[in-house]
């Protein structure tokens, strides 16, 4: 609450105490929570745990609910069905200004009549603090995003990172429990992106706090958040580790979502220990891993990332051949992009499918390097695949 | 070298002749408000003489001063109105019935003075309401809401919604976050629209004359009946007085309206 907001606490941390719930009870809990609007249901039953210290992301493409899930959490949306609990205390129904969660705005809408130091000051003149606290939190503030010597600039006068910066501190100047981040980066361009996305993390590490940030960019997601969800059409796909979510999807869908990814149909044949022997209709037969969570018979479709897929001029030269069985289908390149780093070859299998091959540019003279149309053995081991239900 | 975006000659005569067209009337009118001489087409010399008459006559400052306290009273309140209404149109959850409201409240914008002035008149006699200063206030409020409405929608329109969520996001009741941050940013828009009422008002002389009772005519009412008797060169001064007292009102209105534009970055609350 604005009024709670101790007046005397001016140190870099967050809003902590009595406010914050016990350990291992999560510092916002989602349940059931459902918005229509007219016949569209944009929020179909999500539930969500999310730990205090976390820094969370919503990852979907336009239109999935990502975004009507984080008004809700603001308040600009009541939801129509579930609970919102945040440190045990239903929300759901609490009005934006009686939330102790804050939000950043996706076109940061920063007050344009005000200065940087009155936009930053906004909430906390709101929360009855003091003249003096103000002055030390705002400027306590203008030093965090380093916007030092610009506070008496209007928003117009700043750069893109700049306002930024300023919709940052203002969100970040009431201390909330939970700060909300709607796209936040969205309007900067790349470079500034990156560097961005590297402050973000740091400042939520150094003050603790909890962030949602919610993101259409799968790689935003992935280099900042501990934990994402995927959502697709109002429903939580999946929600896992950056890690977890890229090398064991849950689904054929997330798969190809997150990341590029070679995608081959097929049944299962045989299953020998660990290993399942799964005929494909484009890649031939493919020896993989038997998954964690037991796959039916029917229909199947195996995965591989681009980059775990080695190419070679004759078979598969590595020790790892001799241990495991491994997969290697003959083709020829049929295409090169070149990216800096990597180089992304399609090769066209024997088999009639096509395979991507991601192939790190590891010397700078091109010796190893394919070229178009010469024939090449792409392989890759069991351990690579993941099995996916069609 | 010729200027490529100089003025043809072809183009400087076509504005010449347009603004003398527009403007020769006004032109000739103040020229003669400060002529000498008692006939209106003859030059006599330059002379403040119609301006001091005009001072001492009672009839004719009366006639001023209530179009004055009209305009002022009718623009105040149809500027509250029509920002009202603005607000409720472009901020309103969408209710039943909008738009059939929206094209109301606009529909005196094209409907013919003679037809509100008449159909006014038929309602203050039905209520048998004494006509007068608050008859003729009311009839210019209906006038002028509905221009204050579409001056303060426009900018409305163009003011991000999520700037009003942000300020309730950081402790704003609604109320509140309306005040702190939507209100300065259209009250340019606010002032124009009342500038606009206020001319809109003073000017008028078709429903002023329907809904204002015996001894108590605005200014354009005075002027339109001394006419009928003879063009005396008084007349000329008075409008003269009018139109200078217009362009004013038009140069702040469209500055104001300016600044609202102008993304409204730096426009501070008037």
């Amino acid at each position: 609450m604005a009024e709670e907001l101790p007046g005397t606490n001016v140190a870099a941390e967050p809003a902590g105490g009595d406010a914050c719930p016990a350990a291992g009870q999560p510092l916002l809990r989602i349940e059931g929570v459902a918005k229509t609007f007219g016949t569209f249901r944009a929020v179909d039953g999500v539930s969500l745990d999310i730990k205090a210290g976390e820094f969370f992301a919503l990852l979907g493409p336009s239109g999935c609910g990502k975004t009507t899930l984080l008004r809700m959490l603001a308040g600009f949306e009541a939801p129509d069905e579930g609970r919102i609990l945040l440190g045990g205390k239903d929300i759901a129904q609490a009005l934006p200004h009686e939330r102790p969660i804050n939000m950043m705005f996706q076109n940061y809408a920063l007050f344009p009549h005000l200065s940087v130091r009155d936009n930053i000051a906004f909430g906390l003149k709101r929360a009855g603090m003091p003249r003096a606290d103000i002055a030390t939190r705002v400027a306590e503030m203008v030093a965090l995003v380093k916007l030092e010597g610009l506070e008496k600039r209007k928003p117009d006068q700043l750069s893109g990172g700049q306002r930024q910066r300023v919709a940052l501190a203002r969100a970040l100047a009431r201390r909330p429990q939970l700060l909300l981040l709607d796209e936040p980066l969205a309007a900067l361009d790349k470079k500034l992106r990156e560097n961005t996305q590297a402050e973000l993390m740091e400042l939520q590490r150094r003050l603790g706090m909890t962030f949602i940030i919610v993101t259409h960019d799968q790689e935003e997601a992935m280099t900042m958040a501990d934990r994402i969800g995927v959502m697709k059409s109002g429903k939580l796909a999946q929600v896992a580790s950056p890690r977890e979510l890229y090398e064991a999807p849950r689904s054929r869908w997330i798969a190809e979502f997150v990341g590029d990814v070679n995608l081959f149909d097929g049944e299962t044949k045989l299953r020998d220990g660990h290993r399942l022997v799964i005929g494909t209709r484009d890649a031939g037969t493919l020896v993989v891993a038997e998954p964690r969570e037991a796959v039916g018979t029917g229909k199947l479709a195996v995965a591989i990332r681009p980059e775990k897929v080695k190419l070679s001029r004759r078979g598969p030269v590595s020790e790892a051949g001799r241990e495991t069985a491994i997969n290697s289908l003959d083709g020829v390149i049929a295409d090169i992009c070149y990216l800096g780093g990597t180089t992304t070859y399609k090769v066209k299998l024997d088999t009639g499918g096509t395979l991507q091959a991601s192939v790190a540019n590891s010397a700078r003279l091109d010796v190893d390097a394919y070229g178009l149309n010469q024939h090449v053995v792409a392989w890759f081991t069991p351990d690579d695949c993941v099995v996916l239900q069609s | 070298m010729r200027k490529v975006s100089g003025l043809s000659r072809f183009n400087i005569a076509s504005l010449a002749f347009g603004l003398a067209f527009l403007y020769l009337p006004i032109l000739i009118l103040v020229l003669y408000s400060f002529n000498a001489s008692r006939l209106v087409t003859v030059w006599g010399g330059w002379s403040l003489r119609w301006y001091h008459e005009f001072f001492n006559d009672r009839a004719m400052i009366e006639a001023a001063w209530m179009s004055l306290r009209v305009a002022v009273a009718s623009a105040t309140i149809a500027t509250l109105l029509g920002t009202l209404a603005a607000v409720a149109l472009s901020r309103g959850e969408r209710f039943r019935g909008r738009t059939l409201f929206s094209g109301m409240l606009y529909a005196p914008l094209v409907m013919p003075e003679v037809i509100t002035g008449l159909s006014l008149l038929l309602l203050f006699v039905a209520l048998n309401a004494e006509r007068g200063f608050w008859t003729v206030t009311i009839a210019h409020t209906t006038l002028t809401m509905c221009f204050v409405a579409v001056v303060v929608q426009s900018r409305l329109g163009s003011l991000d919604r999520s700037l009003e969520e942000a300020a309730m996001d950081l402790g704003c009741d609604p109320v509140r976050a309306f005040v702190a941050v939507t209100l300065p940013l259209i009250a340019p828009a606010i002032v124009a629209g009342w500038m606009l009422a206020f001319t809109l008002s003073l000017d008028d002389l078709v429903i002023a004359s329907f809904t204002t009772g015996p001894g108590s005519a605005t200014l354009p009412i005075r002027i339109y009946s001394e006419v009928r008797l003879g063009v005396k060169p008084e007349i000329n001064a008075i409008c003269t007085l009018v139109i200078a007292l217009i362009a004013v009102v038009i140069v702040i209105a469209s500055l104001a309206s300016k600044l609202s534009s102008s993304q409204g970055e730096s426009a501070a609350p008037l």
